[in-house]
């Protein structure tokens, strides 16, 4: 434990940057043209003559059919040794681009990039496997695409059948495996690559959720053994057991960086296309009809201390206010809480009471542990003597509950609509049965 | 152990290229024996295909050229062996050209997912035709045997040939592998290339037919045609047409295509992924 301590405090001692990033672009020519396609030696050279005869200046109009596309712009940091970076960002935010310069598949179009240590990058799974050949010969075959010599493929070629739990059908051409052994294999060779550096492109998307387990297990072990990770994925909850530092992007460039844990809560706070509150100023421009017309519908979490995000465990409360124009009338609210595939997670109302002409308010309060994690929208309708629906407000607010776990090593995705907080335990009734 | 560095920046190739290509001798081996592995998977014949089609392509040219249009070989040659020995580099020839030059968009899946020196791909479709080549050439010694034909010192040159061969499917594939990544074009334009190749070079006829023509000083700057003619002479010996000129113009073109190509292909090889 003592040796464990002091060479840990040697390594953050050294402080050695393994990749250095600095001022990486990468721009592309995006040709706009109508039908067909552009990339044929016609379009060159058609292209040519018109340089020719218009001189350098093309027109406007030609410029407009070669766009440019900055699919990373200026982006710098620095990775140091053993940490794992986590790199999140929306689709085409450019991580996908980032990570494809770091393994050399495509270069920059300026910038520089220092690098110590070997580098192996999993983009995918199972790449270059062929259908046609055996689990066999495809282990060898994918093993030295991803750069192991033969003898290191010989050396693991045993571990790797049983990580992949291929045995059966080690001489069967691949081409006749189930998707899921072939995501099995592929990640089974990946995982006993041994470089000092590792790059990996959402590799867990794929696979069922006790594969995703394995992977995760897997990737555990490489961290802890002092390997530099770079990790792209859409898995918050993976991320943020995996990762210690975090790098957020959006369109092409690095918008943050820093500590897991806060990138994650301004990535997530920044991305949700949550509508938490409306406002309506006076009747006139306020959705309803003659009768009722709703002036504010809002939601109020319940952060705890620093949060800025609704997760699992946050308290909320539907705020809602509308003018009633009837003098007199017997009404209540019913909520609607939805997901966002439209089923209904639960069906809230008030008691039918007499209101007179103003403004009336509800709100409901949700507990934390209740709702999974996932986007939910609310539907509010104002019911006149329990069974005339006056006006129904549908998605009249739209909010995203986070994951959060603790204590748990698996990170697929929580089935269910709701994960409420039950008095479930577990205890020992009687030891020993065995030696009876 | 002495750590690995890499820098990467715009236009700047990898400074351990060659050293690089050479420490991944082992995936070439790989790539070429997939290839080679993979071709007569779930075929009946399997493997007697590589003999089977220059065998029914030298029966059809005897047929056409010598029983049909009674074409004169070179004398003392028996016209079968004349035209197999043609077929036989031409073969080899056309296939590593056509496999050199849609190598990188065949194997798009590695391109875009992987790095390792583009070389490699181009290499491996060397290997793998050189392979067919050398069964064509155990063909060619089969029915020299049956003619009761023995070759003589000329042999040692072979090599030679083969190699310029070799060396000439490389330098013009690698420019047409580059072109291909960018426009597809190139894919559609390489048969018809191969086709009018057939025809352009001595394969079926003797270069004595054309030697005496204006125009034949033109005709042997095809590279091909000194090879050709080479290849011929070194397994058939004196009786067989061959102008030393012609092998003079094929190094030298062969020379100066291949600095281009590789340059060239070392220069986009970088950014084949933003085209492919």
């Amino acid at each position: 434990m003592r040796q464990r301590v002091v060479s840990h405090r040697f390594a953050t001692k050294r402080h050695m940057a393994v990749i250095t990033v600095e001022d990486i672009s990468k721009r592309y020519i995006i040709d706009h043209k109508k039908g067909k396609g552009s990339n044929s030696i016609k379009d060159a050279v058609v292209e040519q003559f018109r340089k020719l005869f218009n001189g350098k200046n093309s027109s406007d109009a030609e410029r407009i059919e070669h766009e440019e596309f900055w699919a990373l712009r200026d982006v710098s940091f620095a990775v140091e040794q053993g940490d794992r970076i986590g790199i999140v960002g929306h689709n085409g935010a450019g991580k996908s681009t980032l990570l494809k310069i770091l393994s050399k598949i495509t270069e920059p179009s300026s910038g520089r990039i220092h690098i110590r240590g070997r580098i192996a990058s999993l983009l995918e799974v199972g790449t270059g496997f062929h259908p046609e050949l055996t689990g066999r010969e495809n282990i060898f075959l994918n093993g030295s695409i991803l750069g192991m010599s033969r003898e290191e493929i010989r050396r693991h070629f045993d571990e790797i059948v049983d990580f992949g739990g291929i045995e059966k059908f080690l001489d069967t051409p691949v081409k006749r495996y189930s998707s899921g052994m072939y995501v099995r294999l592929g990640f089974a060779i990946a995982a006993h690559l041994d470089p000092e550096i590792m790059i990996i492109d959402e590799v867990l998307a794929v696979g069922d959720a006790e594969f995703q387990k394995k992977c995760l297990g897997k990737m555990r072990d490489v961290s802890a053994s002092g390997r530099t990770i770079l990790f792209v994925s859409h898995n918050m909850t993976a991320v943020q057991a995996l990762c210690n530092k975090t790098l957020y992007f959006e369109r092409g460039q690095l918008i943050e960086q820093g500590e897991t844990n806060q990138v994650i809560s301004s990535y997530l706070s920044k991305v949700s296309k949550t509508r938490l509150a409306r406002h309506w100023a006076t009747p006139e421009e306020a959705p309803g009809n003659d009768l009722v017309r709703i002036k504010r519908i809002e939601l109020i979490p319940e952060y705890r201390d620093n949060q800025n995000f609704i997760d699992v465990r946050t308290p909320f409360r539907v705020r809602f206010e509308f003018w009633n124009m009837m003098d007199k009338a017997n009404l209540n609210l019913s909520l609607h809480l939805n997901s966002m595939t439209g089923e209904c997670i639960f069906n809230v109302g008030t008691q039918s009471q007499p209101f007179a002409k103003g403004v009336i308010s509800g709100e409901c309060l949700i507990p934390g542990h209740f709702l999974n994690d996932g986007t939910y929208n609310v539907s509010v309708m104002i019911v006149k003597d329990t069974v005339t629906p006056l006006y129904n407000m549908e998605e009249g607010l739209i909010f995203d509950v986070a994951d959060y776990r603790e204590g748990v090593a698996w990170y697929g995705k929580w089935p269910g609509y709701v994960r409420p907080q039950l008095e479930f335990h577990t205890e020992m009734m009687e030891e020993n049965i065995l030696n009876d | 152990m002495k750590t690995h560095e890499v820098v990467i920046q715009p236009g700047r190739s990898e400074k351990h290229y060659w050293r690089d290509l050479w420490k991944n001798r082992e995936l070439l081996y790989i790539l070429s024996m997939r290839d080679i592995s993979v071709r007569y998977k779930q075929t009946i014949l399997g493997t007697s295909w590589s003999l089977i089609r220059p065998l029914t392509t030298m029966l059809i040219m005897v047929f056409v050229f010598s029983k049909v249009a009674k074409l004169k070989g070179d004398p003392g040659i028996p016209y079968p062996l004349m035209v197999l020995a043609g077929i036989t580099i031409w073969t080899f020839f056309a296939n590593a050209f056509t496999q050199i030059s849609t190598c990188i968009t065949a194997n798009s899946n590695l391109v875009t997912k992987v790095y390792f020196p583009r070389l490699i791909m181009p290499l491996s479709s060397i290997v793998v035709s050189f392979i067919d080549f050398l069964i064509a050439l155990g063909l060619f010694v089969l029915i020299a045997i049956w003619y009761q034909f023995w070759p003589d010192w000329h042999i040692l040159f072979l090599p030679l040939f083969m190699v310029l061969a070799l060396l000439a499917s490389f330098a013009f594939g690698l420019i047409f592998a580059v072109l291909n990544v960018r426009f597809r074009d190139i894919a559609q334009l390489i048969p018809f290339l191969v086709q009018v190749g057939f025809y352009a070079c001595p394969i079926a006829y003797s270069s004595r037919l054309v030697a005496g023509e204006s125009w034949y000083p033109l005709y042997i700057l095809n590279p091909l045609v000194g090879i050709i003619d080479g290849f011929r002479w070194s397994l058939l010996g004196e009786n067989a047409f061959f102008n030393p000129t012609s092998i003079v113009y094929s190094v030298l073109i062969i020379s100066v295509v291949l600095v281009i190509s590789v340059y060239f292909f070392r220069k986009r090889e970088n950014t084949f992924v933003d085209d492919i």
